[in-house]
């Protein structure tokens, strides 16, 4: 079995808190400090290398960013690495870019590495976008025989050709980002480190950009990327590594990984989906998930229009109330509301007091054609009309575009679609018969 | 390289690291906690070179960039702080200039004088001014104080354009000494660059060496013959009446003395190439910048951490 592109053992990164406090950061400061108490000073200064600390040390001032981190990529494989904000992903993607070192264990690369950590690196206002380019490329590794090779295709993916000579501080943000990222996604490397810098652009860039990353991870390279947005890690990475509070709680599958980054995710807006962290309070009635289904498929990422949807909506504790009611909201992202479903209100949903704690409602929305848009889904469990809980909104609901009018995907405007039905004739006939 | 080593595999081509991919060797980089001094990785540097180009290239047109006179400016600071001194010094204060106008006399030690304050105080504040790039991209930390000090001599070449105007002007023609300018210019780069190295990996963590810096630099330019002749420093001196030092050789410590009175002598002719001077300064200089190197790769590592 080949080595391993990327192989990290046990890595760790400490970083002492009180730093700032500590070491005094003026000249003057830290000679006064030095005369006036000279041994407290050199523990100080010594201090500051944490390289010596032990992986069990727990000092107060320490804080250990990442910890024990161990796990293998393998050449050719694209892993998502995902986790909560402070997790330690930017941290582990610092190391392996060699731009901060680690306090204890290793990690060993095979092959070139690109790191992009953020777009834009190295870019000045009082140049042009050309001269950029060039920078930009140069700092992320390029030699300048490559940018010159490259340098129409950069400069057509970006769509800033009739500004590249004008200093780019004269450029929108979102040309200043497109062109960054132009730069960006024409790297050749053979290991590419990529963190959370596919979320830049407007929706058409977003997905251009994600075009664009989809043609690296299908060219046989390693990458190791880190976001936020679980649509585009889902469909890029084949393996994912959850990182939790600095450690990794799971590498594997990237449903099975993004599945449990969910289970640990605290209440929020979810994509897709609601689960309750804790599995609703004891003794009370509360929804403890909550999902849009298609037929038995459940996708985190939406549904393509004209797809008939299932909520499907659980709860424990409903022996406690009386009459469990189940209403569903669905609301534009304004807030307008678009349709409501409620179990009360056709015949058919069996109503009063039920005698299993846990309840689970499915509620089929026959020829509901919600257009392709994002939309809220509110749900309100009540006992008769009596509100018990209201999750507002309980998850974000996404339908893609398709062809729902087996038109080749034309749709009119509005927030639903709907089956047609159109006939034409001739009306000079006609009338003479009236 | 910050907190690497790297091993190469037996190679079967010339080694490139941005080459073709499909043909490259396999490069193992291992990362792991090291500490201690390193040596500087000149392989790496060389590698980087494209960056460095850039960056070079970089600060020479950002300085200008949107300004009317441009590259003019290069010439105005030596140039006025020529007229002010010959006032001052010349005329007011009456300060011997070793039987050449004191104009030219001024000029000369403010060329090179000018390149060292300006590289130095830049090349200070390039590890400070570019945090950002610190922190997001990997590159060897040593290009960017070095390529301040090699922008800044486009400037220094400009204002010798001058100064073969002024020379011209008052009909003074340089003599053979004029062939230890490359050297005297080299000595004049590695003293920028060796206390750049210090003062930038010490500026990231003691932010106030940025303040201190144009106050000092001010200071330190009468440690140099700028506005005087280096004989005005007494040749020896005795202290508390038995102690007997040379304080001209002191003097020399500063690696600048050697350089400007190397440029007198090799432009006007006021005096003998000074070898003492310029055998005392080198040694010092080599020293700066050997230390300086090595105190740099200590803490590179810890910029990003820092900055």
């Amino acid at each position: 079995m080949p080595s391993p592109a990327i192989a990290v053992e046990n890595l760790g990164k400490a970083y002492r808190l009180g730093l700032k406090e500590e070491i005094p950061d003026s000249l003057i400061g830290a000679a006064t400090s030095w005369i006036r108490s000279p041994l407290s000073n050199f523990h100080r200064l010594r201090r500051l290398n944490t390289f010596n600390t032990r992986s069990d040390a727990e000092e107060d001032d320490v804080l250990w960013a990442l910890r024990d981190v161990n796990f293998d990529v393998n050449e050719g494989e694209v892993v998502g690495i995902i986790g909560r904000n402070g997790a330690g992903k930017s941290t582990l993607l610092k190391i392996l870019s060699r731009i901060t070192s680690p306090t204890h264990g290793r990690a060993v690369i095979r092959g070139r590495v690109s790191s992009l950590l953020e777009v834009g690196t190295g870019f000045h206002p009082e140049l042009s976008g050309r001269e950029n380019v060039y920078m930009n490329g140069t700092i992320l590794g390029m030699r300048k025989k490559e940018i010159d090779r490259k340098f129409d295709e950069i400069v057509d993916f970006s769509g800033v050709e009739k500004f590249l000579d004008t200093p780019v501080k004269r450029y929108s943000s979102g040309m200043k980002v497109r062109l960054a990222f132009a730069v960006a996604a024409h790297l050749e490397p053979e290991i590419l480190i990529i963190d959370e810098v596919l979320a830049v652009g407007d929706a058409a860039f977003q997905k251009k950009c994600l075009g664009k990353m989809q043609n690296v991870a299908e060219g046989g390279r390693t990458v190791l990327f880190v976001s936020h947005n679980m649509a585009a890690v889902e469909s890029l990475s084949g393996r994912g590594i959850l990182l939790n509070a600095g450690t990794v709680v799971l590498t594997g599958d990237i449903s099975d990984v993004i599945r449990r980054y969910r289970a640990i995710q605290p209440l929020g807006e979810n994509d897709g989906v609601y689960l309750s962290s804790d599995g609703g309070p004891a003794g009370e009635c509360a929804i403890v998930y909550a999902a849009a289904h298609s037929g038995d498929r459940f996708s985190s990422t939406g549904y393509a229009a004209g797809e008939t949807l299932k909520f499907v909506v659980e709860c424990t504790g409903a022996d406690t109330i009386r009459d469990p009611q189940l209403g569903i909201g669905i609301d534009t992202i304004e807030g307008q509301r678009l349709v409501t479903l409620h179990s009360n209100l056709i015949d058919g949903c069996p109503g009063g007091n039920s005698l299993d704690s846990r309840v689970k409602w499915e509620c089929t929305a026959k020829h509901l054609l919600l257009s392709p848009g994002e939309y809220y889904v509110v749900i309100s469990l009540e006992d008769g009309s009596r509100p018990v809980e209201r999750l507002s909104p309980a998850f974000r609901l996404t339908i893609h575009p398709s062809d729902a009018y087996r038109n080749g995907g034309k749709i009119g405007r509005g927030l639903v679609l709907c089956d047609q039905i159109w006939s034409r004739a001739n009306s000079e006939t006609s009338s003479k018969q009236l | 390289m910050s907190a690497t080593s790297e091993s190469h595999l037996p190679l079967r081509q010339p080694y490139d690291a941005y080459s073709n991919p499909s043909l490259d060797p396999q490069i193992e980089t291992i990362i792991e906690p090291c500490s201690g001094w390193r040596l500087v990785d000149w392989q790496e540097l060389s590698e980087y070179r494209d960056l460095f180009s850039f960056l070079v290239w970089r600060s020479i047109k950002v300085r200008y960039a949107q300004s009317a006179i441009g590259i003019g400016w290069a010439v105005i600071q030596p140039l006025f702080s020529m007229l002010v001194f010959t006032v001052v010094f010349g005329r007011l204060a009456g300060i011997e200039s070793d039987g050449v106008p004191y104009a030219v006399f001024s000029f000369v030690a403010l060329v090179p004088w000018t390149y060292f304050s300006n590289a130095l105080t830049e090349g200070t504040s390039s590890l400070v001014g570019n945090a950002s790039m610190l922190s997001k991209v990997y590159f060897p930390r040593l290009i960017l104080p070095l390529s301040t000090v090699l922008a800044r001599l486009v400037d220094f070449c400009i204002a010798m354009v001058l100064l073969a105007a002024l020379m011209a002007w008052f009909g003074i023609v340089p003599n053979r000494g004029i062939l230890m300018m490359p050297l005297l210019i080299l000595l004049m780069m590695l003293t920028a660059a060796g206390i750049a190295m210090w003062l930038s990996a010490l500026a990231v963590q003691y932010r106030d060496i940025n303040h201190g810096m144009t106050f000092g630099i001010q200071l330190l330019m009468y440690a140099a013959p700028v506005v005087y002749a280096a004989s005005l420093i007494p040749e020896t001196y005795t202290l508390f009446g038995t102690i007997v030092i040379w304080p001209q050789h002191l003097y020399a410590l500063n690696p600048m003395v050697g350089v400007i009175e190397g440029f007198r002598s090799a432009l006007l002719g006021t005096r003998p190439m000074p070898w003492t001077f310029l055998m005392i300064g080198a040694a010092s200089s080599t020293l700066i910048a050997l230390s300086g190197a090595f105190y740099f790769r200590s803490r590179e590592r810890l910029f990003a951490d820092v900055a």
